[in-house]
């Protein structure tokens, strides 16, 4: 399954990836570049990151990350520029804004959800009168263990 | 003649699988038992229907049989005759016909080892698995013919795609459908419950062997893809998050959920509605998958091909399925009514916990996986959802569900007291944390993943141990581990398991090193402690491609541990290059070097990881595929166990 479409997706040219001559020489700048191609998505391919992808588009897109934390622009600048460039496709983590919101809190609402749920269903189960074997309730068992002790 | 009588065989196996969905069903209302028993021999016949059909379709693979066109497309005179057998199932046609064969087979076994389901429900599970497989027997006759005949017949094949001709990604696929299949025998039994008007214990007993084993088989297919694609692909990435491997994981997640609430509704007769809509719910997801991955949807943008006539028959075959089980359900909600009484505190609430954690985890998948396509559809914003909101939004499930699960396993069932168990567990939990600080301290100023996935690992592992050796009285403990049942092993080489994987996946994401040069002959360079030089590269033929192969000496402290052989291959008939990364594996690290292209001023470019604690992700899996194989060894869950007595016992003694 994943078979088919990875390979087809990968196919075009295996290999490579980040090329050796596309390394920063300060690798405090090259880190950042690294982290920054995680977050850009090849737009040729199927779901690869700029920094996995041999397409020449990705390679386009390492290189004009790296041009532009070599003119000292900070994160945020990067990929606001290239999101400007080629649209909101390109960012893998989607904007937290607009309609992106429902993307974002549909996991924990539905957590919420699931867990207030949860909490009637095992409240209506601890509540619940068993079938035969019922349990004594609090003034039972005091009576019980009144009885016991006389 | 051959494939006319794979063809022919298919069609005729489409007619039985008519009368075997509707005869049985009419045998139970009226109880008719000779129609009921047409169940038994139908469902046979429909094995050995399509068995021979794809017996066909293999036999054409292996005699290269070009005159048809799936065989052409996809084989080749040259290929090993391994590739040429997995060729069968390496292409839409062929695997959509595995997809059925296992179909049959899952009704054929549910036939041979069902003896003791009662006669009604046994006609009905199989009535509704051949419905299942009519459905599907038509969508492979009417949109993916594999027998179609090409005339004149070409004199060579076009080879099978490379990437598949490994056997790593031989064997995933059989696995995989294994376990998507399997969960249509849930899903069988659960609607057959529902026609049926009864869910009891003994229906938690008997389905829970069937998803157990699915379960197995869908984590050794994950497992196997995933350690394909991290050897294949090139960078040693094992997961992507891909539409496609989402499809996978959604039904594996439900599965696991399933299981543990199938123990809920057997040893305590609770949880039988939920269990009954997760039986519906995680067949659909595998039907689901295939509709992402066969209808090109989500991936239509690039590289699959997109065929709307075979995504919409798809999407008909989910609808109606999901649809007329969900509209049974809520009309069936009556017979569900839960009988077991526990407290707030107890395993079945943990159990609770569990399947929220992994429900929910499903639900987060599912989301992310389908957000691109409602967010065009209805807000008309183009987007990509990948790698890094996955990681953010279901790592933290995971973590709580690590956090959780050791103390929950050992809560005693109906009224626990989670200090009692916090007592017990104390030392674990102190090995574990002290594990995880020693890393923290370590690494300084790294993320905080690799540590707290170290913590969560030891904890559940230390959980695992702490719940076994609970079971012995002091004194005899060591000697009663032997004895304890299978299912008990089972649970914890599992739970283990994953924590296993947890370890791995936060040591191999935190630690892991990288160099990317440019070596000449002779050159060499070190990475964590480790000296490679390259002795050379050269071009070596094999049986159907041509390889560049580099010979890289690994040394440690000056001392040679092994020479590595990185290739990059192309395949001339299919046109299409591969890597082939040469990695030296161990238990605590691999060293993962990769070959690139030719460089312009001589020297050839490199790729070298250092990858921490890589093989647990994979060791894992394995050891949570055995746990499930050891339960489902235990005789207390055989297939339909005790399903003779006509009384099912309504609470197992806990122990």
């Amino acid at each position: 399954m994943r078979v088919l479409c990875l390979c087809l997706a990968l196919l075009a040219a295996p290999a490579f990836a980040v090329q050796p001559d596309e390394v920063l020489s300060d690798p405090r700048l090259e880190a950042r570049a690294r982290e920054l191609s995680k977050e850009l998505r090849c737009l040729v391919c199927r779901n690869e990151n700029i920094d996995d992808s041999n397409a020449e588009l990705a390679r386009d897109l390492r290189l004009l990350v790296r041009e532009r934390l070599v003119a000292g622009e900070s994160d945020d600048e990067v990929l606001d520029f290239i999101v400007s460039r080629y649209g909101e496709y390109v960012l893998l983590n989607p904007t937290k804004a607009g309609s992106n919101l429902i993307l974002f809190y549909a996991g924990p609402a539905m957590l919420l959800f699931a867990v207030f749920m949860g909490g009637l269903y095992l409240r209506g189960r601890a509540r619940a009168t068993p079938e035969g074997t019922q349990d004594l309730s609090v003034d039972e068992a005091k009576r019980l263990e009144q009885i016991m002790r006389d | 003649m051959v494939a006319e009588l794979g063809h022919f065989t298919l069609i005729l196996g489409f007619i039985v699988a008519l009368f075997v969905t509707v005869v049985p069903l009419i045998g139970a209302y009226k109880r008719w038992p000779g129609w009921m028993g047409f169940a038994e021999n139908g469902s046979n016949a429909l094995f050995l229907l399509t068995a021979t059909s794809f017996g066909a379709l293999t036999y054409s693979f292996l005699v290269s049989d070009f005159s048809v066109k799936l065989v052409w497309l996809n084989s080749h005179t040259a290929k090993p005759l391994l590739y040429k057998l997995t060729g069968v199932w390496g292409n839409h046609e062929g695997s959509m016909l595995l997809w059925v064969l296992i179909l049959t087979l899952f009704g054929a076994m549910a036939v041979w080892f069902g003896n003791g389901l009662p006669p009604t429900l046994r006609a009905r599970i199989l009535a509704v698995q051949a419905s299942i497989t009519a459905a599907f027997m038509a969508f492979v006759l009417f949109t993916s013919n594999p027998f179609l005949r090409l005339d004149p017949a070409p004199l060579n094949g076009k080879d099978l795609n490379p990437l598949l001709q490994d056997p790593g990604l031989a064997f995933h696929p059989p696995f995989l459908y294994l376990g998507y299949v399997g969960l249509s025998m849930a899903f069988s039994f659960a609607v057959a419950a529902l026609i049926e008007g009864r869910v009891d214990a003994a229906w938690g007993r008997w389905v829970r062997p069937w998803t157990l084993a699915a379960w197995v088989f869908l984590t050794i297919g994950i497992g196997l893809g995933s350690w394909w694609a991290y050897y294949e692909l090139g960078w040693g990435g094992f997961w992507f998050w891909d539409p496609v491997e989402n499809a996978s994981f959604m039904p594996w997640l439900l599965a696991v959920a399933l299981l543990h609430s199938a123990i809920v509704v057997e040893k305590r007769e609770s949880l039988k509605s939920w269990t009954i809509l997760l039986a519906i719910i995680a067949f659909s997801f595998s039907l689901l998958g295939a509709f992402i991955t066969r209808s090109g949807i989500i991936t239509s943008v690039h590289a699959f091909a997109t065929d709307p006539e075979r995504g919409v028959f798809l999407l008909l075959i989910m609808g109606v399925f999901t649809g007329g089980a969900l509209v049974l359900y809520a009309a069936r909600a009556g017979v569900m009514e839960a009988k077991g009484v526990f407290g707030v505190v107890s395993r079945e609430s943990a159990l609770v916990v569990n399947n929220i954690l992994l429900a929910v985890s499903a639900f987060v998948v599912f989301i992310g996986t389908l957000w691109p396509l409602f967010s065009e559809m209805f807000f008309d914003r183009k987007l990509s959802v990948g790698e890094p909101w996955f990681n953010a939004s279901f790592t933290p499930l995971m973590v709580l569900l690590g956090l959780v699960l050791p103390l929950g396993a050992m809560l005693p069932w109906k009224r626990g007291k989670i200090g009692r168990v916090a007592l017990q567990l104390r030392l674990g939990f102190v090995l574990a944390l002290a594990l995880g600080a020693l890393f923290w301290a370590v690494q300084t100023g790294r993320s905080a993943l690799g540590p707290v996935g170290l913590f969560l690992g030891a904890w559940l592992i230390a959980g695992s141990v702490t719940d076994l050796l609970s079971r012995g009285r002091k004194g005899a403990r060591l000697r009663r581990l032997a004895t304890l049942p299978r299912a008990d092993w089972g649970k914890a080489v599992a739970h283990a398991g994953l924590g296993v994987t947890m370890a791995g996946i936060a040591g191999l994401l935190a630690w892991q090193q990288e160099d990317i040069r440019v070596l000449k002959d002779g050159e060499g360079f070190e990475l964590a402690g480790y000296q490679l030089v390259l002795n050379g590269v050269q071009q070596v033929e094999g049986p159907n491609y041509i390889s560049t192969m580099g010979d890289v000496t690994l040394l440690r402290n000056g001392r040679e541990i092994a020479t590595l052989n990185p290739e990059k291959r192309v395949y001339p008939v299919a046109g299409m290059p591969t890597t082939e990364a040469a990695i030296d594996i161990g238990f605590w690290r691999d060293v993962y070097v990769v070959v690139g292209d030719p460089q312009v001023g001589g020297g050839w470019a490199f790729r070298t990881y250092y990858k921490p604690l890589a093989n647990w992700i994979w060791g894992g899996a394995l050891l949570m595929a055995l746990g499930g194989a050891l339960s489902l060894s235990d005789r207390r869950y055989r297939v339909a166990a005790g399903a003779g007595r006509s009384q099912p016992l309504a609470g197992v003694a806990a122990e």
